[in-house]
């Protein structure tokens, strides 16, 4: 590689089968859950994404358990628990944070025991740790078809249903009365919203998936309010937080204090933070001015 | 069950349990169960730090919970308070993530902070947790009417002169105490089962204030005395019996009022200031 990046880039990032790996996935999972957590924030479903990267930490180490790759198991405790949530009643605003708390309380109680068993019968040390906080340089490549698969059907999802689900959101009356069904659409994209949470989880862990959700896309809609351009944009934030944490975590390797590395969970999700943090500037910028100059 | 190291563990999980249900009750009232699951989350990564930097757990714990409920509150006055809460929940978690990772010490205490570990509290323990536990109950004692009034009716307090944002900030910091003290208890996941399960179900049972808020108490203790006797019994994890049970009363309390509530429906018991579409369980609260 050229003599000027070799200060970023440390030696053998551009050879390894891991990296490459996580790059791709990193990419994929990023641009999804960036796209997608615009409707999650203008929904303001954050708690439901929260709570089934969550529930997703059951899944992971209950597949732990029966010697299942983790991503499975995201999927079907994501699914699952979208359907649970949708049960105990997740459309109506009001309660519908406690709906989605008592299906989480209940689900980290399971998740306790599965990760108990985990670590005394099966002796699986680091299942704990993998679930929770992932470990995007672990991923196989053999586990790049099923990534790709999951990415299409919530692609296909999206596409089928943003428009009226756009309509829906910002205005549920408008909708019904047009006759959007605005029930079905709500269950169509909990059930997106898993899929991707399960991806995420794979990548940064269960319990940070939310970051990629709702990090790039809070971001993105402070910046411009036309839901269009804040995909866009919320995907891209999304997708570059995700690769310079994989860079910042590989060069981290020849860091203080151990050279083990640094998670790259971490670097992902402070990157996303700074990133919400900067896009509330114009905002800030144009409200001073708005006041005359002085706060 | 009930000799030697295993009186400190019923002593203080009876604490955790009597300020989980008073905090708790307001949670739901308040629908703050994001917050009352982001801030114990949150201070997880406190507790890493500590364990890092080697200072007393409780002060990381205070610290990061403080700081949680600071960032959520200063922020969430402005942007998205929900996308804001779970930005600073996840920001401390990745600062957790790394502070385990820096530290030595892997799994069991990942795992005994997440989850909790009740049967192995430290007499040393007993005080910290009890003095923690006064101040909160104390805080909400001298708020008790005005949050109580700006959790049900915002606007009625604003009118009455109680800034919601104010009222907002105490609030999160009232959340956050008890964070500092439940979590070493039953960990930081489970600190919002307890905070959630049984005053939600309490709410079920009865739409009179006082009355949910000592049921809610009763039934926060009654679930942490169950789980403590079956984890003693069957040695599975505390979590595992706080989570399920937790959602087994709310179950109960939802098929318990299920036939009332449809009552209050047909009987048109709407205030002007909700739409019909709201579940009645808000405004029964204070007739």
């Amino acid at each position: 590689m050229s003599h000027f990046l070799a200060p970023v880039f440390e030696t053998g990032f551009f050879d390894s089968d891991a990296v490459r790996t996580a790059v791709i996935v990193g990419a994929v999972v990023a641009l999804l859950s960036g796209g997608l957590g615009v409707f999650t924030v203008m929904r303001r479903q954050s708690f439901a994404a929260e709570a089934l990267g969550d529930v997703d930490t059951t899944g992971g180490s209950g597949a732990f358990l029966v010697g299942a790759g983790p991503l499975w198991g995201f999927l079907a405790s994501g699914v699952l628990a979208a359907g649970a949530m949708e049960l105990v009643g997740i459309q109506r605003t009001r309660g519908r944070d406690l709906a989605t708390g008592i299906v989480l309380a209940a689900a980290l109680g399971l998740a306790a025991l599965f990760l108990y068993f985990d670590t005394t019968v099966h002796d699986t040390t680091g299942a704990a740790q993998t679930v929770l906080f992932g470990s995007i340089f672990t991923i196989t490549g053999s586990t790049i078809p099923l990534v790709a698969v999951l990415a299409f059907v919530v692609v296909a999802i999206m596409l089928v249903i943003h428009r009226p689900l756009l309509l829906s959101t910002v205005s549920p009356e408008i909708a019904t009365a047009r006759g959007v069904p605005v029930r079905l659409l709500g269950v169509a994209y909990l059930l997106a919203l898993a899929f991707a949470v399960a991806l995420c989880a794979l990548t940064i862990g269960s319990i940070l998936s939310t970051a990629l959700l709702v990090g790039p896309a809070a971001a993105a809609l402070r910046v411009s309010k036309r839901p269009g351009r804040a995909i866009l944009a919320a995907a891209l934030l999304g997708a570059a937080s995700m690769w310079l944490g994989i860079v910042l975590a590989y060069d981290s390797y020849y860091w203080p204090p151990k050279g083990t590395g640094w998670p790259v969970s971490f670097f992902v999700v402070t990157i996303v933070f700074v990133i919400y943090l900067l896009s509330g500037v114009p905002g800030w910028r144009e409200r001073r001015r708005a006041r005359g100059g002085r706060g | 069950m009930f000799s030697g190291f295993m009186v400190n563990a019923w002593v203080v999980a009876s604490v955790v349990a009597v300020v989980a249900g008073v905090v708790g009750f307001f949670v739901v009232l308040r629908g703050s169960a994001f917050v009352a699951h982001a801030i114990p989350n949150g201070a997880f990564a406190g507790a890493a730090g500590a364990v890092l930097i080697g200072v007393d757990t409780l002060v990381g714990l205070a610290v990061f919970s403080l700081l949680g409920a600071l960032v959520i509150g200063v922020l969430g006055r402005r942007g998205r308070h929900d996308a804001v809460t779970a930005l600073a929940l996840v920001t401390m978690l990745g600062l957790g993530a790394l502070f385990l990772s820096l530290s030595s010490e892997y799994e069991p205490a990942v795992y005994s902070l997440l989850f909790g570990e009740v049967l192995g509290i430290s007499s040393n323990e007993l005080a910290p947790t009890a003095s923690l536990a006064a101040v909160c109950v104390l805080v909400v004692a001298l708020l008790y009417r005005p949050l109580m009034l700006s959790s049900v009716f915002a606007e009625a307090g604003q009118a009455r002169g109680i800034d919601p944002w104010r009222m907002e900030i105490v609030f999160l910091f009232v959340v956050a105490l008890a964070t500092t003290m439940t979590v070493p208890v039953v960990g930081t996941f489970l600190v919002f089962s307890l905070m959630i399960g049984a005053p939600a179900a309490a709410r079920s049972f009865t739409a009179k204030p006082a009355l949910a808020l000592w049921l809610s108490v009763a039934l926060a203790l009654a679930t942490v005395w169950a789980a403590i006797a079956l984890s003693y019994t069957t040695d599975y994890p505390i979590g595992f019996f706080v989570g399920s049970i937790g959602a087994a009363l709310y179950a109960l309390g939802r098929v318990w009022a299920a036939p009332r509530r449809r009552l209050d429906v047909d009987g048109a018991v709407t205030s002007g200031t909700q739409p019909p579409s709201h579940p009645p369980e808000r405004h029964t609260i204070l007739t």
